[in-house]
């Protein structure tokens, strides 16, 4: 299981939880279980050909997958995976989480 | 007799002062000593960010457009450092200038943007620049005498870096294999990443980026994201998320190992840079540090262990 934390503008869709879990061995296979796990979910995160939306970025460890092998990242035994909406830079509150 | 002498030079105004900022080595900070690491003092510009270099390119695209008439007021989203730049750069050639701000900026901002004579308007924190952004272009929209340059949206931003900040480095380290800055509109990674890509195709370009409270992400739907129009995904090599405290710590090792006072955004580009050193066999990193502490002092991060709620309510980046 990995641990995934749920950005505010998406907990709709997961019942109000800030963290779920979900299985995979890369980076898709998780997301593709977390949406047949929270239907909602879908849409927002992939579109219609299977790629991630253009306003999310994932994180695996820190780093956004995007510049790792994508969808086909590998997340390993001991991932933790972020969900971020794109947002504009200097946007602030950031915290110490 | 240490040092050279220069030969005497005088700038005919502040705006000529900026830019050429020094590259300085911060060997006792970095931890992996195989791995040559510098940092980049934007700091030193004159009022105090990178973001001078950016202003100045914005203004003299506004003059050259020749958009700028004498009811002309130039407004701007910023949470804080374009807008200090400008109103210094504005204040000097005579125009006007109003700047959108978020309302939970540090109260230095506020102070020096008043003293520089600019009028502010606020934006709800809540939703971070974003909503700076958002309402900048509005009043553009319902009022003509609003001249905006759009840091996000104008390619005189990265062109700013291109020109100056990556021709300094290229020139002062010509070594440098990473570079890593803070990703707030995407300038400084676009503009110096594409020069230093120039001269070495192999160069690696890395992001610094704050992770974001809750409180920050006030957005209603992810519709309402924002990937700011002159940020080209490709230029990059990677993207870090890094937490305010990581970042506060580290520009604490900063000053006491190099007596650099960077802020809070530099910590973030040190704690990447970190991370990145850690994991080469050696190499030369450059880390462009934005600003410096001083504009961050009022909230008492360094001599104190601010909690997390406090952070939380802060637009530090």
């Amino acid at each position: 299981m990995t641990s995934v934390r749920i950005p505010p503008v998406l907990r709709v869709h997961v019942d109000g939880q800030k963290e779920v879990d979900a299985t995979g061995g890369t980076v898709g296979e998780l997301l593709r279980d977390l949406v047949g796990r929270h239907p909602g979910l879908g849409e927002q995160l992939l579109t219609a050909d299977g790629s991630l939306h253009r306003f999310v970025n994932i994180y695996l460890n820190g780093q956004d997958v995007r510049y790792l092998a994508g969808l086909d990242t590998s997340i390993g035994d001991r991932g933790s995976v972020i969900i971020l909406p794109a947002m504009a830079g200097g946007s602030g509150r950031p915290t110490g989480v | 007799m240490t040092g050279t002498v220069a030969t005497p030079t005088t700038n005919a105004s502040l705006i000529d002062a900026i830019g050429n900022t020094p590259l300085v080595e911060i060997s006792r900070f970095a931890a992996n000593p195989r791995v040559r690491m510098l940092a980049k003092l934007e700091g030193m510009n004159p009022t105090g960010s990178v973001k001078d270099r950016v202003a100045r390119h914005l203004v003299d695209g506004l003059e050259r457009e020749d958009r700028l008439r004498p009811d002309s007021i130039i407004l701007e989203p910023s949470s804080g450092n374009t807008g200090i730049s400008l109103a210094m750069i504005c204040l000097i050639r005579g125009y006007r200038l109003t700047v959108v701000m978020p309302d939970n900026v540090t109260r230095e901002r506020r102070q020096l943007l008043e003293i520089y004579g600019a009028s502010i308007i606020d934006s709800p924190g809540a939703i971070g620049s974003n909503g700076a952004i958002e309402m900048a272009r509005r009043l553009v929209r319902e009022d003509p005498r609003y001249v905006m340059a759009d840091q996000y949206a104008n390619l005189l931003n990265p062109l700013a870096h291109y020109e100056t900040t990556g021709v300094e480095i290229v020139t002062d380290c010509p070594s440098v294999e990473v570079f890593v800055a803070g990703l707030g509109t995407g300038g400084t990674l676009m503009g110096v990443g594409r020069r230093l890509r120039e001269h070495n195709p192999s160069v690696r370009i890395h992001a610094a980026e704050p992770m974001p409270g809750e409180a920050v992400q006030g957005l209603r739907s992810l519709d309402e994201g924002f990937v700011p129009e002159i940020f080209d995904a490709s230029t990059i090599d990677g993207r870090h998320l890094v937490t305010t405290a990581e970042s506060i710590e580290a520009t604490r090792r900063l000053s006491r190992t190099e007596g650099i006072f960077a802020g809070v955004s530099s910590g973030g580009v040190l704690t990447v840079a970190s991370r990145l050193a850690a994991a080469m066999e050696s190499g030369t990193i450059v880390a462009l540090l934005a600003d410096g502490g001083w504009k961050y002092l009022s909230e008492d991060l360094w001599l104190s262990d601010p909690d997390d709620e406090r952070l939380e309510a802060l637009n530090l980046w």
